[in-house]
């Protein structure tokens, strides 16, 4: 069995706009093992998206334009390949789920057209059969009475059975990877439980990989094994997902997980969030050193000098930060 | 100033027609807020809490008075808001301000940032060229940004910054209200966490009362100190933070706050999966409109509506469960 069924390496994607080039994804290189939960984690613009986008080859080009690195699925670099051979894998053996269910089902099509459709393609069932599959599977994301709600139209359900919806479309082919962006985040909290413990269960049942990526650290502690965290289009630490919440290396991610409010039940109260000072620079800018150089507390004169490579913590455990040669530089009490 | 309340909210009640135009009937009403009760003291923050359809909304803008409301009334200082008269309801407008949700609609593009920041003061009374820029000056060095950016138009600032001169153009009339419509949901975390902190220092510094309205459990609980739980246009659960977060009554609130994903890789929990969509407002179940979802329910829940009761000092309850059965804190 292939170790790594995705494996990305050296993945650049810039956006050629009116300001400038764009490097919205530069020198990404992380992979994936079969069953595997990766959280790609980031703020808005940290390529985060992008990086999923590339995967399935749905890039708008011009103005996006994927420079260089490979893709590897289960061996085979997804960017050699023609539209005709992408489609093929597309929604069969990667399917992906998106943040705004109600954008991205078809609005003038029944929900039980569209989730039969990929299992006419793909596996060449006739129509009949295609929806009886259909109705499986909308019972199986637990649609009340699944059958009779094939033909309803998506602006006749909720925000949670849309993305419901969604969920079944994508699985309907027994998808090896799934990619979630941000699956959760338009639905109310209680919704938002349901559907991740629906995913838990189909993870689980389908042994799938999922590539989960979202802003919210509450969900990566719940559900990934490891955490991808990237920052103005690099990734800048990637461990296990405990090494991640115990003992963070990168300054952002420690900033990151200072600057949550945590309710009672999640841990003490704290009476000040903190900051992460700044914003995060624009993507056309061209920065020499380290990109979080500008915000980050424990800076000195090499982070403005040489860009640091993701460098090895301990096992499994990367960060992209010159602290990790000079240790002597961390600042405490900040 | 009285020692009264600076706000209090009586049997407010809003419902909205389905249907229907000039001459037709209604064909049924959406009761986005339904008897709401409640009192806000100076310099308090208090929290709204829902999620989406439950009515905060609706209940932010009737309290600025931007719609009118079906029935029941909204006192500041002892005045009913909707027996004023436009006049008369000036000098109270600027005392009562709004932050909005998404700073990106909330700004006009086409106005620089010092006529955004001191327009509400401007609707009140003539400021000079001069005047004008003195003021946004300050305001802008008291949310954290810059003289500098006086002459700048809102597309070129960060969402975050956006919502600071939100920040600021409600704070220029020095109102002792400020209604936030999830100030802080549309930003990165990072940033979250500056207009958090931003905002707790001004209601230090000005004393101010905040209605946060928002759908995150845990900014409520981190800025306010009190919550109000809705569901389905009315509250269901009103208490202290405190009180809120260790010992929620109502299956509801406590529903929410199990379902909030731990940001603890440790403690992994099955997240706790409440069957069931919010039901729809037009047709809201009887008795208790949480009851269809509720793990508790029994024969009264589906027939009476349980009122918001005491459950213990300050803590307020609406759920049959809480009304001197002694069941409680079902785990």
């Amino acid at each position: 069995m292939n170790e790594k069924l995705l494996d990305i390496e050296d993945l650049r994607v810039s956006f050629h706009i009116p300001e400038g080039v764009a490097r919205a994804v530069d020198g990404v290189s992380f992979n994936l093992a079969p069953g595997e939960t990766i959280g790609l984690v980031g703020e808005s613009g940290c390529g985060k998206s992008v990086t999923s986008l590339s995967i399935l080859g749905l890039i708008p080009s011009p103005p996006g334009k994927i420079e260089c690195g490979s893709i590897r699925f289960n061996g085979q670099n997804l960017l050699d390949l023609d539209s005709e051979s992408l489609r093929k894998i597309r929604g069969r053996d990667i399917s992906m789920i998106f943040q705004e269910p109600m954008t991205s089902l078809n609005p003038v099509l029944p929900i039980g057209r569209q989730v039969a459709e990929p299992l006419m393609i793909h596996q060449g069932l006739n129509r009949a059969k295609a929806y009886e599959k259909a109705a499986d599977w909308l019972n199986h994301v637990k649609i009340p009475a699944a059958a009779k709600r094939l033909k309803d139209y998506p602006h006749q359900l909720s925000g949670g059975m849309r993305q419901r919806v969604m969920i079944a479309m994508a699985m309907v082919c027994g998808p090896k990877l799934l990619i979630a962006d941000e699956p959760t985040t338009a639905l109310d909290v209680t919704i938002q439980a349901q559907i991740l413990s629906l995913m838990i269960r189909l993870k689980e049942e389908l042994e799938m990989s999922l590539l989960l990526i979202t802003h919210d650290l509450g969900v990566v502690a719940q559900m990934a094994s490891r955490v991808v965290v990237m920052y103005a289009g690099q990734i800048v630490e990637e461990a296990g997902v405990a090494d991640v919440f115990d003992h963070p290396f990168h300054p952002y991610t420690q900033g990151l997980l200072k600057s949550i409010p945590r309710t009672v039940r999640a841990g003490e109260r704290i009476k000040r969030l903190n900051e992460i000072q700044g914003t995060v620079p624009p993507l056309t800018q061209m920065i020499v050193g380290c990109k979080f150089a500008d915000r980050c507390p424990h800076r000195f004169e090499l982070c403005r000098e040489k860009q640091p490579t993701l460098l090895r913590i301990n096992d499994g455990h990367r960060a992209r930060c010159w602290l990790k040669e000079h240790p002597e530089r961390r600042r405490g009490n900040v | 100033m009285s020692d009264g309340p600076l706000l209090n909210i009586v049997d407010l009640v809003k419902h909205f027609p389905l249907g229907g135009g000039v001459l037709a009937k209604p064909q049924g009403w959406v009761k986005a807020v339904d008897g709401v009760s409640f009192e806000v003291s100076r310099g308090e923050s208090f929290g709204l809490v829902g999620e989406s359809g439950c009515g905060k909304t609706t209940l932010g803008r009737l309290i600025l008075r931007l719609i009118q409301p079906t029935d029941g009334r909204i006192e500041f200082e002892e005045q009913n808001i909707f027996s004023l008269s436009p006049a008369e309801l000036m000098p109270l407008r600027r005392r009562m301000q709004i932050i909005f949700q998404d700073p990106y609609s909330s700004l006009d593009p086409r106005m620089k940032v010092d006529a955004i920041i001191t327009e509400p003061l401007r609707a009140i009374q003539r400021l000079t060229r001069q005047q004008r820029q003195d003021t946004a000056a300050e305001l802008l060095e008291k949310v954290g940004l810059q003289k500098a950016d006086l002459d700048k138009y809102p597309h070129e600032f960060s969402g975050g910054q956006r919502q600071r001169i939100g920040i600021a153009r409600s704070l220029c009339v020095r109102p002792e209200l400020i209604v936030a419509d999830e100030p802080v949901s549309a930003l990165d975390v990072s940033i979250q966490a500056q207009v958090i902190n931003l905002m707790r220092d001004l209601k230090d510094e000005f004393n101010l009362a905040y209605v946060f309205i928002s759908h995150d459990l845990s900014v409520v609980e981190h800025i306010c100190d009190r919550i109000a739980v809705m569901y389905l246009g009315t509250i269901i659960e009103l208490a202290t933070t405190e009180d809120f977060s260790n010992t929620p009554r109502h299956p509801y609130t406590q529903a929410l706050l199990q379902a909030v994903p731990l940001p603890d890789p440790h403690r992994r929990t099955e997240p706790f999966a409440m069957e069931g969509d919010v039901p729809n407002p037009i047709d809201p179940p009887t008795g208790c409109s949480f009851h269809p979802r509720c793990p508790y329910k029994f024969d009264r829940c589906s027939i009476e509506k349980p009122p918001l009761v005491e459950a213990t000092a300050n803590h307020l309850v609406a759920c049959w469960l809480n009304q001197g059965l002694g069941m409680t804190n079902v785990e």
